[in-house]
């Protein structure tokens, strides 16, 4: 059996303890921002035009604000208006919303992509508009926005690492801790990058089986 | 005008004006079952529109259809895509669906519109592609088929929706020469079977043996129509013939087809 120094011992308890909030933050905040960025980028793409510019100031204001500044607001700023939110929630309803807000651009882009024809086509058959987008465009769809979308996903598992300045203890949270106690940054954070760059390759992995899985000749690769 | 010869498809008096400027004016177009008319004149005249406005793909600004004597209600979305269930059409661009292979391409409309299973949509979407020749190719997407095929899908497509006319919008234009042999002799075997077709061509040789009648259109009206044997006797003076021969010399200079 290896034994560890002490340091290296906390340090691997605290950080595989850090890895399981990072993934209990990541799942959920990839899984709502797509659902937000699908909901919204419909909306964006096809929406009357009251409601799509609703929509239009909610991508604007996620886009063009920094995420530390939103889960400012989220979590030392709502108590002020007396809603009180966990450090786990303020941060997973931050990172939906703001990841939300950047897969809405892409999946916006994808259905703005499909051409007319397939509209005309569908229309000619005697399709109603919903069987339309339902059957034909976003299928489509998903298959021009799969690339843009995993690669938010990817983004999404690096900024988790800001929960910790909600006080949401997660990967770079536990390592921080333990670097400060320890006074050995260089290790503890090269080890944190090194857990990211693992849990980074096993969402490629898993999103290059998604594409495999959904690949269609005359979509993306040739 | 008895019963009997009801046209299965009347559009009357059919307008459209896109952003002022009038691309329709007033045109009337009737088929009897089993009747094959060409729409003719040169591009920019409203043949393309036409097509589009008779099964509602451009709402008519005036004007009425009815399909088999009945008209059909323009304001009831419910109505419009019964209307397209019964009325095909061929575009010069295929659209077939890009993601679904061949016979999927088939088999959704018949799923979805009108609600077959799907064993049966696909016996009879087998069917269908082997009438236009491409038994083998049911599992090919349209990226991996020519020009020419994908336009035999698009026609099967069409006729797996037993439609009781089919509209045809220049369907050999976007093709290769070479390619479009085969697209005409579908449509030669779709004749010969008695479908009722409504075509904008340019294919001098589907204008000359097809037609029962020509009608050429210029700027948004019908100023010509007539038999192919009144029209298109040399000499006789007509639009029509004058337009043919510069086709015909077009297409000499091509290839023959």
């Amino acid at each position: 059996m290896l034994t560890l120094s002490p340091f290296y011992h906390d340090l691997l308890d605290a950080l595989n303890r850090g890895l399981l909030m990072s993934v209990a933050l990541i799942v959920p905040s990839a899984c709502g921002g797509v659902l937000i960025g699908t909901l919204a980028g419909t909306v964006r793409a096809f929406g009357r035009p009251w409601i799509r510019s609703i929509v239009d100031a909610y991508a604007a204001l996620f886009r063009g604000t920094p995420l530390v500044v939103q889960l400012f607001v989220l979590y030392y700023g709502l108590p002020n208006l007396g809603l009180y939110l966990s450090p786990y929630s303020a941060a997973v309803i931050g990172f939906m919303l703001c990841s939300g807000a950047y897969q809405s651009e892409y999946v916006r882009g994808a259905l703005l992509s499909t051409k007319k024809g397939q509209y005309l086509g569908a229309q000619a058959l005697g399709f109603s508009t919903w069987q339309t987008l339902q059957s034909i465009i976003v299928p489509q769809a998903i298959r021009r926005a799969i690339h843009g979308c995993g690669n938010e996903i990817i983004y999404l598992i690096k900024y988790s690492s800001l929960a910790y300045i909600v006080t949401c203890m997660e990967l770079t949270g536990e390592g921080k801790t333990i670097a400060t106690e320890y006074f050995r940054f260089t290790e503890v954070f090269a080890v944190i990058a090194l857990y990211y760059l693992v849990l980074v390759s096993l969402a490629m992995l898993a999103l290059k089986k998604i594409e495999k899985f959904l690949y269609i000749p005359g979509f993306g690769r040739n | 005008m008895n019963s009997r010869e009801i046209p299965v498809l009347q559009a009357d008096k059919i307008s459209k004006s896109f952003s002022g400027q009038r691309i329709l004016n007033r045109v009337s177009v009737n088929l009897k079952r089993g009747e094959i008319k060409v729409l003719i004149g040169p591009s920019g005249g409203g043949k393309s529109t036409l097509l589009q406005c008779i099964n509602c793909l451009v709402l008519p600004d005036e004007g009425s259809i009815s399909l088999a004597g009945a008209e059909v209600d323009l304001r009831n979305k419910k109505s419009l895509y019964q209307l397209r269930q019964q009325v095909g059409m061929i575009f010069q661009d295929f659209n077939l669906f890009d993601h679904l292979n061949a016979l999927d391409n088939i088999t959704i409309a018949l799923r979805k519109v009108k609600k077959i299973s799907r064993t049966a949509a696909e016996q009879r979407a087998r069917l269908e592609l082997e009438q236009v020749g491409l038994g083998d190719k049911t599992d090919l997407y349209p990226a991996q088929l020519s020009g020419g095929q994908k336009q035999r899908v698009a026609i099967a497509r069409a006729l797996a929706m037993d439609p009781q006319v089919l509209l045809l919008d220049e369907p050999t234009s976007a093709l290769d020469p070479e390619l479009i042999g085969e697209v005409i002799a579908v449509i030669r075997s779709l004749a010969g079977k008695g479908m009722t077709m409504l075509m904008a061509t340019h294919q001098i040789s589907l204008i000359s043996t097809l037609a029962d009648e020509i009608l050429f259109m210029e700027a948004g009206v019908i100023v010509e129509q007539g038999a192919p044997s009144q029209l298109l006797v040399p000499g006789c003076g007509s639009k029509s013939a004058g337009f043919c021969d510069r086709l015909s010399e077009l297409a000499d200079g091509e290839c023959r087809c």
